[in-house]
C-alpha cells in the first residue's frame, strides 16, 4: 500500500479537525440560540453532588432547583416552554463535574446550565461552561477563589463568603467591656469556602482587644476531629469561630467540647447549623441552643418571595420554616435570577443572557436583591447572623435590624 | 502547645485507634484468608452504625446492648455477600476483580441507605456519648473508654477464636497456604465464607462507636475505607496484630502531629512514615508471611 505523504496527512487532519470544530460550533450555537420550537421543553443542565462528601447539601440543592422548576412550570414555564431539569451526579468530585457539564452541553444540548454545589466544584464547572459560551448562574460558589478565577460567565446569587462573619465579629466587638470576651480561638477546615472567612473576623475582633489564642487549619478530609477539638478546648478561649462545611464537623467539635467540660461564651460555625432539621437531628435540640451561623437567608425571612417559597416547600415536603436548609433558598434563587434574565432577553441565547447579567440590573430573589459586579459577585446582599434558640432558628444580628431578635449570650451550658 | 493538649492527643490516639482496629481487623482477616480487598468494608461500618441508630430510635435499645442484634445481622450480611458475589471470583485476577465487585456492593448498599435514611447526617445518642469523667487531671469520654473496652473484648475473643479453637486452626492453615490446607481436609471455602462473615460482623461494633462519635451518612464510608486500607497496608496485609498496631500508631501519630505541629501535616506525616516503612519492609510492619507463620 502506498504511504500517504506527511503533507497529505497533515492536510487531511486539518480538514477533519476544522470540520469537527465547525460541527461543534454549529451544535453549540443551536443549543444556545434560544430558537426553541413551540411546545418544546427548555432543558436545563445541572451537576449536583448527590453522593460523596457534599451529598447532604447536593440533595438539598436538588430540592431547591426542583421546587423552583415546579413553581415556574405552574406559572407557564420559561417563555411558555416547560422546564425540564437534567441533573447528573458528580459524587462531589471536581473531575466528574467537568465531565458532567461537557456531557450536558455537548450531548444533551441543554439550553441553559445551573451551577453545582460548593466553591470547590464551581470553578471547574464554570471553566467548562465558559468554553462553550454558557452563562452559569450558581448559588454555592461564593468563595474568593471563584471570583479570582476571573470567569466572565459565572454569577453567584448568594452572599460572597469572605464577609459572612463580619456582622458577628462587629457585634461581639461592640459589646460593653464587661461583657465583651477577651479571648478567641479560630479553627477551620482548609476549604475555599471556610478558610477566607476567619481572618476577616479575626482582624475585627483583634482590633477590639479580643486576643487570638490560636488559629488552626485542618484538612478537609479529616475523619476524627477529637484531638483538634481537644486542642481548642484546652486553650479555653471565650469565643470559638469554626470554619466548617457540614454538620459532622460542627457536631464533632460540640461533642468534644462537652466531653472536655468546656463551654465557650459564643460559638459560631460557618456552615452546618444552617441545615435546619438535619442539624438538630444530629446534635440534639437542647445542645444546639445558642449556636450561631452566618448566612443571607433563613426560613423566617420577611421577604415576600421567600415566604411564598417557604409555603411551597412546606406544602411539598412538610415540616416548619426552621427545618428548611438554606441550600434550598440558594438553589431557588438561581432559578429566579435566570428566569428574569431569560424574560428580559426574550430567549435562551447565552450571549445575550451573559450581557444582561453583566449589565448591573438589580434582580430579585428569595434571598433578597441580586446585583452582579464584573466578577460575578452579588454586591447587594446583607450578611446576617442566625442562632438556634431552642428549636427556633432566628436572626440575631445586625443588631437593630427589625427582623433581629435578642442574642442568647453567653451561650447556655451543654445539655445532652 | 500545652502539656494537657499533648496528653489528650496521646489518650485520644490510643482510645480512637482501638476502634479503628476493630474495623481494620475484619478487612485484613478477609484479605488474609481470601485474597480479597474488600472495598465494601467502609460501607459495612456505616451499615453497622445505621443499624445501631435504627434499633435505638425505634425500639429504644441501648447501642451497646444492640450489638447482640447488629453483630449477628452483619455476620449474615457478610455470608450473603460472600456467597452471592465473592465465591464466584476465581483465577489469578481474583484480587483485582474483588476490588470492583466489592465497590459495586458498596454502591448498592450506599444507595439503599440513602433511600431508607436520606442523606441527612444522623448521630447515635446515649447518656455516655457526650459525657466524660476526670482521672489524673485528664477528661476521659465515656464513649471512647467504652469503645476501647469493647475493642479489647472483641479482639481478645477473635484471638481466642483464631488461636485456641479448631476452627481457628483451620483459618490459620488457610492463611498460611490454601492449597495445603485443602489437601489436609480443611474446607477452605467454608472457612472463607465464615471469615468473611466474621470480618463483616466486627464492623457492627466499630460502626456503632463510629456512629456515636461522628454525625454520619452513607457517604461517610469513603473517608473510612481509605483510612482502613492504609492501616492494613502499614500493618501488613493479612496480619491481625499489624492491624491493631497500625491503627493505634496511625491515629496517635496524627493526633500528636496535629497538636505539636499542625493538623494539616498529620495525614502527610503518616504517609511519610508509611512510605519509609514500605521501602524498608514492602510487606508492612507485620507482613503477610510473618502473620501466617505466627
Amino acid at each position: 500500500m502506498k504511504r500517504m505523504s506527511t503533507v497529505r496527512v497533515l492536510a487531511a487532519t486539518t480538514v477533519a479537525a476544522a470540520s469537527l470544530i465547525a460541527m461543534a460550533a454549529a451544535s453549540t450555537a443551536g443549543a444556545s440560540s434560544g430558537g426553541l420550537a413551540k411546545g418544546a421543553p427548555v432543558n436545563i443542565g445541572i451537576s449536583l453532588s448527590l453522593s460523596g462528601d457534599f451529598s447532604a447539601d447536593g440533595q438539598a440543592f436538588q430540592r431547591g432547583y426542583e421546587l423552583w422548576a415546579k413553581e415556574q412550570n405552574a406559572h407557564g414555564g420559561l417563555l411558555g416552554h416547560k422546564i425540564k431539569l437534567i441533573i447528573k451526579s458528580d459524587a462531589s468530585s471536581p473531575t466528574q463535574v467537568v465531565t458532567n457539564y461537557q456531557d450536558l452541553i455537548s450531548q444533551d444540548h441543554v439550553q441553559l446550565v445551573f451551577g453545582p454545589f460548593s466553591s470547590l466544584l464551581t470553578v471547574p464547572a464554570g471553566q467548562t461552561a465558559e468554553r462553550y459560551g454558557y452563562a452559569m448562574v450558581e448559588g454555592a460558589g461564593g468563595a474568593p477563589s471563584v471570583f479570582q478565577a476571573h470567569l466572565k460567565n459565572v454569577f453567584d446569587v448568594s452572599l460572597p463568603v469572605a464577609n459572612d462573619l463580619m456582622p458577628f465579629a462587629k457585634w461581639i466587638s461592640s459589646l460593653p467591656k464587661g461583657q465583651r470576651p477577651t479571648t478567641a480561638y479560630y479553627v477551620t477546615s482548609n476549604d475555599p469556602f471556610t478558610e477566607p472567612q476567619l481572618p476577616v473576623a479575626q482582624k475585627i475582633m483583634s482590633k477590639a482587644g479580643i486576643k487570638s489564642l490560636g488559629f488552626t487549619v485542618f484538612p478537609a478530609e479529616v475523619t476524627d476531629y477529637t484531638s483538634i477539638a481537644d486542642k481548642v478546648a484546652a486553650a479555653k478561649a471565650q469565643v470559638v469561630v469554626l470554619g466548617s462545611v457540614d454538620v459532622p464537623t460542627v457536631s464533632a467539635f460540640m461533642q468534644a467540647f462537652e466531653q472536655a467540660h468546656y463551654n465557650p461564651k459564643a460559638f459560631i460555625a460557618t456552615a452546618g447549623p444552617d441545615q435546619g432539621a438535619a442539624f438538630l437531628t444530629a446534635v440534639g435540640a437542647k445542645n444546639a441552643n445558642g449556636i450561631m451561623v452566618p448566612n443571607a437567608w433563613y426560613g423566617g425571612s420577611a421577604n415576600p418571595l421567600s415566604k411564598a417559597m417557604v409555603a411551597a416547600y412546606i406544602k411539598q415536603y412538610g415540616g416548619t420554616p426552621a427545618d428548611i436548609n438554606s441550600d434550598v433558598a440558594e438553589a431557588y434563587s438561581v432559578g429566579e435570577v435566570m428566569t428574569q434574565a431569560v424574560e428580559a432577553t426574550h430567549g435562551f441565547n447565552n450571549a445575550k443572557i451573559l450581557a444582561y447579567l453583566h449589565s448591573g440590573k438589580v434582580l430579585s430573589s428569595v434571598q433578597g436583591p441580586v446585583k452582579f459586579n464584573q466578577l460575578g459577585e452579588n454586591i447587594d446582599p446583607t450578611a446576617f447572623t442566625f442562632q438556634w434558640q431552642g428549636t427556633k432558628f432566628v436572626q440575631v444580628n445586625p443588631v437593630g435590624d427589625p427582623n433581629s431578635v435578642k442574642v442568647i449570650y453567653p451561650k447556655p451550658a451543654w445539655k445532652s | 502547645m500545652s502539656g494537657s493538649a499533648l496528653t489528650y492527643a496521646i489518650v485520644d490516639g490510643v482510645l480512637t485507634g482501638s476502634v479503628y482496629a476493630l474495623m481494620a481487623t475484619g478487612l485484613t482477616l478477609i484479605f488474609g484468608v481470601m485474597d480479597i480487598i474488600n472495598i465494601a468494608q467502609g460501607i459495612f461500618v456505616v451499615l453497622g452504625a445505621y443499624l445501631s441508630y435504627a434499633i435505638q430510635l425505634h425500639w429504644g435499645i441501648d447501642p451497646f446492648v444492640g450489638l447482640f442484634i447488629t453483630i449477628p445481622t452483619l455476620f449474615v450480611v457478610g455470608i450473603v455477600v460472600e456467597r452471592g458475589f465473592m465465591a464466584r471470583l476465581k483465577g489469578p485476577e481474583k484480587t483485582a476483580m474483588s476490588i470492583l465487585v466489592t465497590y459495586a456492593v458498596s454502591l448498592l448498599i450506599e444507595g439503599s441507605l440513602n433511600m431508607i435514611f436520606s442523606v441527612n447526617d444522623v448521630q447515635i445518642s446515649a447518656w455516655y456519648v457526650n459525657q466524660s469523667f476526670k482521672l489524673f487531671g485528664v477528661y476521659f469520654a465515656y464513649i471512647y473508654v467504652f469503645g476501647f473496652i469493647l475493642a479489647v473484648v472483641l479482639l481478645t475473643a477473635l484471638w481466642v477464636l483464631l488461636y485456641r479453637t479448631r476452627f481457628g486452626a483451620s483459618v490459620r492453615a488457610s492463611l498460611a497456604d490454601q492449597t495445603a490446607a485443602a489437601l489436609i481436609g480443611i474446607n477452605v471455602k467454608r472457612v472463607a465464607t465464615i471469615c468473611f462473615g466474621i470480618g463483616t460482623a466486627v464492623t457492627a461494633a466499630g460502626g456503632m462507636v463510629f456512629g456515636a462519635t461522628n454525625a454520619f451518612n452513607a457517604s461517610s464510608s469513603y473517608d473510612l475505607i481509605s483510612r482502613l486500607l492504609t492501616i492494613i497496608v502499614l500493618g501488613g496485609m493479612g496480619s491481625l496484630g499489624g492491624a491493631l498496631v497500625a491503627s493505634i500508631g496511625m491515629v496517635m501519630l496524627e493526633d500528636v502531629v496535629g497538636v505539636v505541629w499542625s493538623p494539616i501535616w498529620s495525614t502527610m506525616t503518616f504517609f511519610i512514615v508509611l512510605v519509609i516503612v514500605l521501602s524498608l519492609r514492602p510487606q508492612g510492619l507485620f507482613g503477610k508471611q510473618l502473620a501466617r507463620t505466627a
